[in-house]
């Protein structure tokens, strides 16, 4: 009995913030006003943490992947980029209205994503991403095709903090709307509807004999992390103040599914370490030839896969773990 | 009285093959029921047309007084049809402290609340615990299922079929594959079912099925041969011939 309380108080106690977590996010909302010449890449790697984030919810936590998750950041982004064009220059209200966009989209593909998995699965996300890209190449009179749109001029956020050069206000922005999806997932995963995403991922075919409607549930998280996407598309036009056919293309799908694999899955944080090893990366070596950094982080997926299945994060957990058995088998 | 499960003319074929030819079963609230028959008889089969795993050329499957013939599996779990898998079927990353939980969690429709975390769940955290104690499964409540000796997994799928507070309880073969020195507390497990819950099960150990059961159908090409007390199958002709007859040969059915 006693023991059942114990535990059912642990168990409660899974989603209270730990230290760590909270070291995190001061480190990263501090780190850039100390390297303020890298301003620019901070925002890049909190809008990239925040879309392998909306990755995450579906393959890290349902086990649901997808090879085309760029339609939906794509959606997003020229929203944003297309609203601004037109007039709508409020930045916040055309954030969440192309947040929706996607969120919308995600819905619909729900009914036809959420049936299928494995190869099926596989081909069936990339098709809708390589549509949805053509789409946008298509349609120039709008996304003004190959050439992108430029020249987004947005009106200062809050009527106040208008959007600098050296991206200050840009970063800070960035960080409070990707803070606040994390803080959105992070109760999402840890509740009981997170818990049976959880055990889909764990065992699909189980789940409706436990009396699960997972249909409708994978459609409700597929809408949500589209939508997730879709925002961090709309904060990059908004910071860049453009947005062209890179923003949709295949190669973000693939690049933001390996920002998840290498920060390890279903871990929450995963795709922000994911998203900082991989721009940081980049930026590091192709300063002196991008060939070079496709050799080292094809080597680092290969390692990391091989060696590290829990990415990253995965690893340093295990190594925790391992450290503090040995220091108490030491006092043993 | 109505049955806790019936059907009435169940059939079901995969091309030229029938796995159930016009089945006609029924399970009385509190049943001990084994289902046996030879490799191949379609016992299998039988459980996933009642779980709505295979649909049914023709026949109906009833609940209670619900005709359940059209419903989704997850439908038929909630009015209280649970089933074991003959293979273990679990959540390898979970605790069985979180298998438990998210089961009951889904009995009670808290399931599809995103908003909330288990703070406010706390009862059924302790309900899965009571529940996993019961069965022995206390000390084992937060180590991970895929660490667990095949035994206890076998008594973790158990425990989360009773999570579903089960009105039948279908077991396919609970005993398949648990090593003898680990079987007497999966026997008790099984002995300690409630006794309301009408209980059908497959099983090929004899012994096991002459313990447990106090009723017996005997299935063969996907057809009731012949259906009575332990005592009545054991004494019949054509049960012998056709099964009991190959007794020795005990090999994994399929």
């Amino acid at each position: 009995m006693d023991n059942g309380r114990q535990f059912a108080a642990e168990f409660a106690r899974r989603s209270r913030w730990r230290p760590a977590e909270v070291a995190l996010w001061v480190a990263v909302a501090v780190l850039p006003f100390v390297f303020p010449d890298r301003m620019v890449l901070a925002s890049q790697i909190m809008i990239a943490a925040l879309f392998a984030l909306s990755l995450d919810l579906l393959l890290g936590y349902a086990g649901m992947i997808s090879l085309g998750h760029a339609a939906f950041f794509g959606i997003g982004a020229y929203t944003a980029g297309i609203l601004a064009s037109h007039g709508w220059s409020e930045p916040i209200s055309a954030l969440l209205l192309s947040g929706l966009l996607a969120a919308l989209g995600g819905y619909l593909t729900g009914f036809i994503v959420v049936r299928l998995n494995g190869v099926a699965l596989l081909m069936v996300t990339m098709g809708l991403g390589l549509l949805v890209a053509e789409l946008a190449n298509v349609m120039q009179d709008w996304t003004g095709g190959s050439d992108g749109l430029t020249g987004i001029e947005l009106r200062p956020l809050l009527g106040r903090f208008g959007f600098d050069m050296a991206g200050r206000v840009g970063f800070v922005y960035a960080l409070i709307v990707v803070f606040l999806a994390f803080v959105f997932v992070r109760r999402l995963v840890h509740s009981p509807f997170g818990l049976s995403l959880q055990g889909f991922r764990e065992n699909p075919t189980r789940m409706a004999q436990i009396g699960a409607p997972m249909a409708a549930r994978l459609r409700f998280v597929n809408t949500i992390a589209c939508g997730l996407a879709g925002v961090a598309g709309a904060l990059l036009t908004q910071t860049t103040q453009f947005v062209g056919l890179e923003y949709i293309g295949f190669d973000r799908s693939a690049e933001v599914l390996i920002m998840v694999i290498l920060g390890g899955g279903g871990r929450l944080y995963g795709g922000l370490v994911g998203a900082f090893v991989f721009l940081v990366g980049r930026d590091v070596f192709s300063a002196a030839n991008p060939q070079y950094w496709y050799f080292w982080l094809g080597l680092l997926l290969v390692l990391i896969v091989l060696f590290l299945p829990g990415g990253i994060l995965g690893g340093t957990t295990h190594l925790a773990i391992g450290l503090r058995r040995l220091r108490q088998g030491g006092k043993a | 009285m109505t049955a806790a499960l019936a059907t009435r003319g169940l059939c079901k074929s995969f091309g030229a093959l029938a796995v159930a030819r016009a089945i006609d079963f029924s399970l009385p609230v509190g049943a001990r029921h084994a289902l046996i028959g030879p490799n191949g008889a379609g016992k299998t089969s039988f459980i996933n047309l009642l779980t709505g795993a295979v649909a049914p050329d023709s026949g109906t499957v009833v609940l209670g007084d619900t005709d359940i013939t059209h419903l989704p599996t997850h439908r038929r779990v909630r009015l209280g049809l649970v089933r074991t898998f003959q293979i273990n079927s679990l959540f390898a990353d979970f605790t069985p402290l979180e298998s438990v939980t998210m089961t009951i969690c889904e009995r009670e429709g808290v399931a599809g609340n995103w908003f909330s975390g288990f703070a406010r769940h706390r009862g059924l955290i302790e309900e899965a615990y009571d529940l996993l104690d019961r069965l022995g499964l206390g000390e084992d409540a937060r180590r991970p299922t895929r660490h667990l000796p095949y035994g206890r997994q076998r008594l973790l799928e158990i425990s989360i079929a009773l999570a579903a507070r089960p009105r039948v309880l279908l077991l396919d073969e609970p005993a398949a594959g648990v090593p003898e020195r680990e079987s007497a507390e999966l026997l008790d497990g099984i002995a300690a079912l409630p006794a309301d819950i009408a209980v059908m099960f497959i099983e090929h150990d004899m012994d096991l099925v002459f313990r447990f059961a106090n009723r017996i159908t005997v299935l063969v090409a996907g057809q009731v041969l012949c259906e009575g007390t332990p005592e009545a199958i054991a004494a019949d002709e054509r049960v012998r011939e056709v099964y009991l007859g190959r007794h020795a040969d005990r090999g994994h059915h399929g």
